[in-house]
């Protein structure tokens, strides 16, 4: 065999490994993760877990449902806040902003995403919760700023870079004539986009909306630092929450003593990666779709 | 008076001029073809006519375009009225993302047009073509929607003005983007006529169509020019000849000749003409 034929397959058989180890890494710390929490599912039930409010590790109680709760109502704030502006600006880039603005504008949103979320948390503590508070002590609602809201609001504005970003890619890829067919029509810009653009950019940009959901639900440190994390269910968007991504960096590594502890941590470790693996991948089948199309 | 003519028309992208001195009147009620090399400026004079061209960033354009008098560069001039009046065809047919029967209403929705102004405009054009003349062997029973049901009247007429009813007729509510490329061509036909437009633009249509289908969209070409101005682009020398009443040549972005079909062929009065449809340039 000739040296070239044989370098040709040395390479691909590497890359065939490096592919192999580099996706079964998701499998070993899934599979990690569920070997650690047997404990603790053997001893209570699932459905338990998940719905009780009681979080007392001392007295062995772990109930999950404060942190789930706070992590989908951050999240959800998150989304609210951050998808309506991020679409209208990926359209307004996409479409009507000439296009010097639009390179710049990519890379202003690349920057962003490029930022450490550490910064994001000590722009929130400087910023957000301060801004919280006073517009609590307007609403007659005394709060000390550490919120849902204020997590809420850092949160969205971390997840906007990825949406943005990826409705932005995905209004590019219309073709220009289904402008086109619609403005010579006689439609307005706008008309164009709502009839055309948007419904042919439907899935993309849904699966933007996924995938910046899913940022916002696994994002860890600047949430943490501007939640508050006390663990009760919140009753209004002033109260501090506790989501579980938060849960686990405060407490792993401490307090490992108590009996089942460990094992209740990991739990709930494996329960966030599930729902974020899940929102990338229903995000990837929608992109992938889109572009089979 | 002409319904288009063209003065000193100048359109650049950025720095690069693609035509330039470009004066020309287009014949009411014929088939004008714009004919010349690839990448002369074909695509780029149609779309001047309908403003099209304003969706590209640099595009710059100079000169006068007067559509009925009017000159449609002018800031002031009603953009939506202008390309309501010019319809167009593109290259590459586009299905709007919608169903067959959607597609041919999408105007008239959204134009807002109310029953009475429906009904006003088929009545109107049925003067010039009634719908007897579009059914095959003129059979009036083919019409199966009667003039109270205005939309799905006016869906039948326009495919039946493109020449595509016949084959759609009974998926109406079926994805436009499911119809073949000559199809969807005649759809694209049948949807700008919706409109009621006064011209029609179409940039060499039937390039992505089969031998077939291409003669059909010639055929309807034909019977639709006594009501319509219509321009189309081609690189074809044989179409131009087969459905052209007046012929404009360009080369390198320069109105070369034009003239009426007969005269241009038989007695081209440029070299560069002369070369061109011999074949020694292309
Ligand atoms: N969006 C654009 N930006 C910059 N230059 C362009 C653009 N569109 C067209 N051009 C240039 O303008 C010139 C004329 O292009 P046009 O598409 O009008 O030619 P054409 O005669 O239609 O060619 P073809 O027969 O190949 O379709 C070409 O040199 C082309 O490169
Ligand atoms: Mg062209």
């Amino acid at each position: 065999m000739h040296w070239r034929q044989i370098k040709d397959r040395l390479s691909a058989k590497s890359m065939i490994l490096a592919v192999a180890f580099a996706n079964s890494l998701v499998l070993l710390v899934g599979l990690g993760l569920l070997i650690k929490s047997i404990p603790i599912l053997e001893k209570k039930s699932l459905f338990h877990l998940l719905l009780s409010s009681n979080w007392h590790p001392l007295r062995g109680e772990f109930g999950f449902y404060p942190f789930i709760v706070g992590t989908l109502e951050v999240t959800a704030i998150a989304m609210i806040l951050a998808v309506p502006v991020c679409l209208l600006s990926a359209i307004y880039l996409s479409e009507y902003a000439h296009h010097r603005l639009r390179e710049i504008a990519r890379i202003t949103v690349d920057i962003m995403a490029a930022i450490p979320s550490v910064i994001y948390g000590l722009w929130g503590v400087i910023v957000v919760v301060p801004f919280v508070c006073l517009l609590g002590k307007w609403l007659n609602t005394p709060t000390t700023g550490y919120s849902l809201l204020a997590g809420g609001i850092i949160l969205a504005i971390m997840a906007s870079p990825i949406i943005i970003s990826v409705s932005l890619e995905v209004l590019r890829t219309v073709p220009i004539q289904a402008r086109e067919a619609a403005l010579a029509l006689g439609t307005t810009r706008w008309e164009a986009i709502k009839h055309v653009v948007l419904r042919n950019a439907f899935h993309g940009i849904l699966s933007a909306v996924i995938l910046g959901f899913a940022r916002a639900f696994g994002e860890t440190i600047a949430v943490l630092m501007i939640v508050g994390n006390v663990p009760k269910v919140p009753t209004s968007v002033f109260d501090p929450a506790y989501p579980l991504p938060a849960l686990l960096a405060n407490n792993y590594g401490e307090m490992m003593s108590i009996p089942l502890y460990n094992s209740a941590l990991l739990l709930s470790a494996l329960i966030l990666l599930l729902v974020v693996s899940a929102f990338n991948m229903t995000a990837h089948l929608t992109l992938m779709r889109v572009e089979k199309r | 008076m002409p319904h288009i003519s063209l003065s000193n028309l100048m359109v650049a992208y950025g720095n690069q001029k693609v035509l330039q001195n470009i004066t020309v009147d287009i014949p009411n009620n014929q088939i004008t073809a714009i004919i010349g090399p690839s990448g002369c400026g074909k695509t780029t004079l149609l779309k001047t006519l309908n403003r099209l061209v304003d969706l590209y960033d640099e595009i710059r354009v100079e000169g006068e375009v007067r559509i009925d008098g009017a000159d449609i560069y002018d800031p002031k001039a009603d953009l939506l009225n202008l390309r309501k009046k010019v319809g167009f065809l593109s290259q590459k047919p586009y299905p709007l993302p919608m169903s067959i029967h959607d597609n041919i209403t999408f105007g008239p929705r959204i134009h807002r047009m109310n029953r009475k102004e429906l009904l006003d405009q088929i009545q109107e054009l049925e003067k010039h073509i009634p719908i007897d003349s579009l059914c095959p062997n003129g059979r009036q029973e083919e019409t199966r929607h009667s003039k109270t049901h205005e939309m799905a009247y006016l869906v039948e007429y326009y495919l039946r003005l493109a020449g595509l009813w016949e084959e759609v007729r009974e998926r109406l509510h079926a994805p436009a983007a499911q119809l073949s490329i000559g199809q969807q061509q005649r759809l694209a036909l049948a949807r700008a006529l919706a409109v009621e437009p006064e011209v029609i633009l179409a940039d060499e249509p039937t390039s992505a169509l089969d031998p077939i289908s291409a003669q059909l969209i010639e055929k309807q070409f034909k019977t639709l020019k006594n009501h319509y101005t219509i321009v189309v682009v081609t690189h074809i020398l044989r179409q131009a000849r087969r459905i052209a009443d007046y012929v404009i040549f360009l080369y390198l972005g320069e109105l070369v000749e034009h003239g009426p079909a007969e005269q241009f062929f038989s007695s081209p009065r440029d070299e560069r003409t002369r070369a061109y449809i011999s074949g020694e340039i292309s």
